[in-house]
């Protein structure tokens, strides 16, 4: 980070201007609150004023914010607009963000249901008495466990292919875009290329491939181990340039000098990596695979396109299950309480995995 | 082990690394020239064990012979074509727009709200990475609802940029540090406001960390499944969830579907083979500090 940073200039501002600044952002907050009430009562079937949906209230709240920005430049002068360089993102996220988790949390209490009648009730902690009982809701986290797990093994892949990048070969830059391409392709392209096609069990190549290599019946989503496991591999096959990509710029970084004093002092290749290259690395290395991971708990796309979290429920992930909830059954009280309780358990599990890896990482904040 | 021994097997290893990257890429577009039962029998090098024929591409329309004919699975596939397009776009756009002030703010200025620093602010931009699209897709199926952008286009870039702000932020962020600040504080006693000097001298400076931030969210965006079938339904349906939905039939045409999976990809592929340096350069922000 650069040095020494701005400090905004104290000058004198009118007191008319900040006036103004006070009366702009008091009429703009009168404004939104006005258009809420309005489509609230609305809603709520009190008046038959109004409009015919809340998209009004998001266009005030755009309102407010630019109002919000302006009465800052206005009342604060420098200091005003160097806020509103932060502002438009912050509000943008807390109304994309913050708004629809709380009301999250409002439909997760209740048995809304979109098959069965428009009313929908709260239900206390009914919802979350069924999801302790729900033994497909646990299965699908200790799916998360194995996922979670093969990034080391999808670390170990990556960190070899980027030595070997880093070699002196010739070809490189077809290497790495080879390489790279995988990443490039959608979830869903990658389920039907993959899956659907390559891992076929009569003619896919994948399946010829064993075939040949003595496997006599290839079946890569009917067995639970081997499902997830052919998930798994869907998966570090689109990821794995991305940790080669991150761990390449790490060894590109890499001071040259001190492997070639290792060399010097006699060290065997092997003794090199694992003195010099392995420990300088480490801080890359854990950045990595502490993003990877954050990625992986999000893993959706090719499970539903796939296998649809079978074959019972053996390569369910938090995520397609909650899809099919919703999809399927149109739980939608039930299937946020699940994502919302999802969101809590990542929270804790990545707060706790940074406090005991953070000191190890790049500088992120 | 002799040098020229080591040399051979990294060749090889690389070699055997990228049959395993390319040849998904090549199956596919192999796929869509091949009859059914070249499919069925394995054939996979074209001429030499099968001949290639235009099948999948005549049923997406987009073949030679079909090319300036009317087509309705053609129609169709623009449109979603289209959808995906300015649904990305407009997404990594609006990202790019918003992270970039938001990270000039960041590399720039000490902000002190409450007890919220530059430090905490950060922190709460890139903790969105954490969240999960399950916890967002229903309330935003409700909200959406209620706000009529169902279903629209404009209710996909807004969830796009969501989707990327962190990351462009975090690579802006990284750019903006990067350049120093003499230059602007120059300008600053010339009498240019901040933000005149951010537009007219920092901006220009920091194109290549914008472009790079924006080819990546591009990709990022046109990618994205689960946001879109959850949240169009006719009208704003994307590439992916097409695709998708021609994979959930049974019995489908392998070659048109193999046709529909090479189209859906090739801009991609055009992207990594073309703007790697960019790509590389959006995923490595902040790499080697």
């Amino acid at each position: 980070m650069s040095g020494a940073k701005y400090e905004a200039t104290a000058t004198h501002l009118s007191a008319g201007r900040v006036a103004l600044g006070r009366w702009l952002f008091r009429a703009a907050t009168v404004l939104l609150l006005a258009v809420i009430a309005i489509q609230a009562l609305k809603t709520a079937a009190v008046t038959s004023v109004g409009f015919p949906d809340w998209l009004p209230v998001l266009y005030a709240y755009v309102v407010w914010g630019v109002a919000l920005g302006a009465s800052q430049v206005l009342k604060y002068g420098e200091a005003g607009q160097q806020t509103a360089f932060i502002l438009p993102a912050f509000l943008f996220t807390a109304a994309m963000v913050i708004f629809p988790t709380l009301f999250g949390l409002g439909i997760a209490f209740t048995d809304w249901n979109l098959n069965g009648d428009a009313h929908h009730n709260f239900n206390g902690l009914n919802n979350l008495r069924t999801l302790w009982a729900d033994a497909y809701f646990w299965n699908a986290l200790g799916n998360m466990g194995f996922y979670v797990a093969t990034v080391a093994v999808q670390y170990a892949i990556a960190f070899g292919l980027a030595l070997l990048l880093n070699a002196d070969i010739r070809g490189r830059k077809f290497f790495r875009v080879a390489f790279l391409l995988p990443f490039m392709l959608s979830p869903v392209a990658i389920s039907w290329m993959f899956g659907k096609s390559m891992m076929e069990n009569r003619f896919g190549p994948v399946a010829n491939f064993f075939r040949f290599v003595g496997w006599e019946n290839p079946a890569f989503f009917s067995s639970p181990y081997i499902a997830r496991t052919s998930i798994a591999v869907m998966d570090s096959w689109q990821w794995i340039p991305f940790l080669i990509i991150m761990l390449l710029a790490g060894l590109q970084a890499l001071p040259h000098d001190v492997k070639e004093a290792a060399k010097v002092d006699g060290a065997t290749e092997w003794q090199t990596f694992w003195g010099v290259t392995f420990p300088l690395m480490l801080p890359v290395s854990v950045t990595a695979i502490v993003l990877r991971v954050i990625f992986e708990l999000k893993l959706a796309d090719i499970v539903i396109n796939v296998t649809s979290g079978g074959p019972g429920g053996a390569t369910d992930t938090i995520s397609s299950f909650v899809f099919r909830e919703y999809r399927d059954r149109s739980n939608v009280g039930y299937a946020t309480m699940i994502a919302e309780v999802y969101l809590v358990l990542i929270i804790i599990f990545v707060t706790l995995l940074l406090r005991v890896v953070s000191r190890y990482m790049q500088r992120m904040t | 082990m002799t040098r020229t021994a080591g040399r051979a097997l990294i060749y090889l290893a690389l070699i055997v690394w990228a049959i395993i990257a390319l040849f998904p890429l090549y199956w596919t577009f192999s796929t869509s020239m091949k009859l059914g039962r070249d499919v069925t029998q394995g054939h996979l090098i074209p001429w030499l064990d099968f001949a290639p024929s235009w099948k999948g591409w005549q049923s997406l329309g987009l073949s030679p012979d079909t090319i300036f004919a009317t087509s309705n699975v053609r129609d169709e596939f623009l449109k979603r074509f289209v959808n995906s397009a300015i649904a990305s776009l407009g997404g990594a756009a609006l990202a790019v727009l918003l992270g970039s002030l938001a990270a000039y703010g960041l590399s720039r200025f000490d902000y002190k709200f409450g007890p919220w620093r530059n430090k905490d602010i950060s922190f709460f931009f890139l903790s969105q990475l954490i969240l999960p699209p399950v916890v967002l897709a229903m309330p935003f199926l409700v909200l959406y609802k209620a706000l009529a952008l169902l279903d629209t286009r404009i209710g996909l870039i807004l969830i796009y940029t969501l989707m990327v702000l962190p990351i462009v932020i975090w690579v802006m962020r990284d750019q903006f540090d990067t350049i120093p600040n003499e230059i602007e504080q120059a300008a600053l006693v010339d009498g240019c406001t901040i933000w005149g000097a951010f537009l007219r001298i920092v901006l220009p400076m920091a194109l290549p960390g914008m472009v790079a931030a924006f080819i990546l969210s591009v990709v990022l965006c046109w990618n994205e499944y689960f946001f879109a079938s959850l949240l169009t339904g006719f009208d704003a349906q994307t590439l992916p969830v097409m695709v998708a939905s021609q994979t959930g039939s049974q019995g489908i045409n392998w070659w048109t579907m193999a046709a529909l999976a090479t189209a859906a990809i090739a801009p991609l592929i055009l992207i990594g083979v073309f703007l790697e340096r960019y790509i590389v350069m959006g995923l490595t922000a902040g790499a080697g500090k």
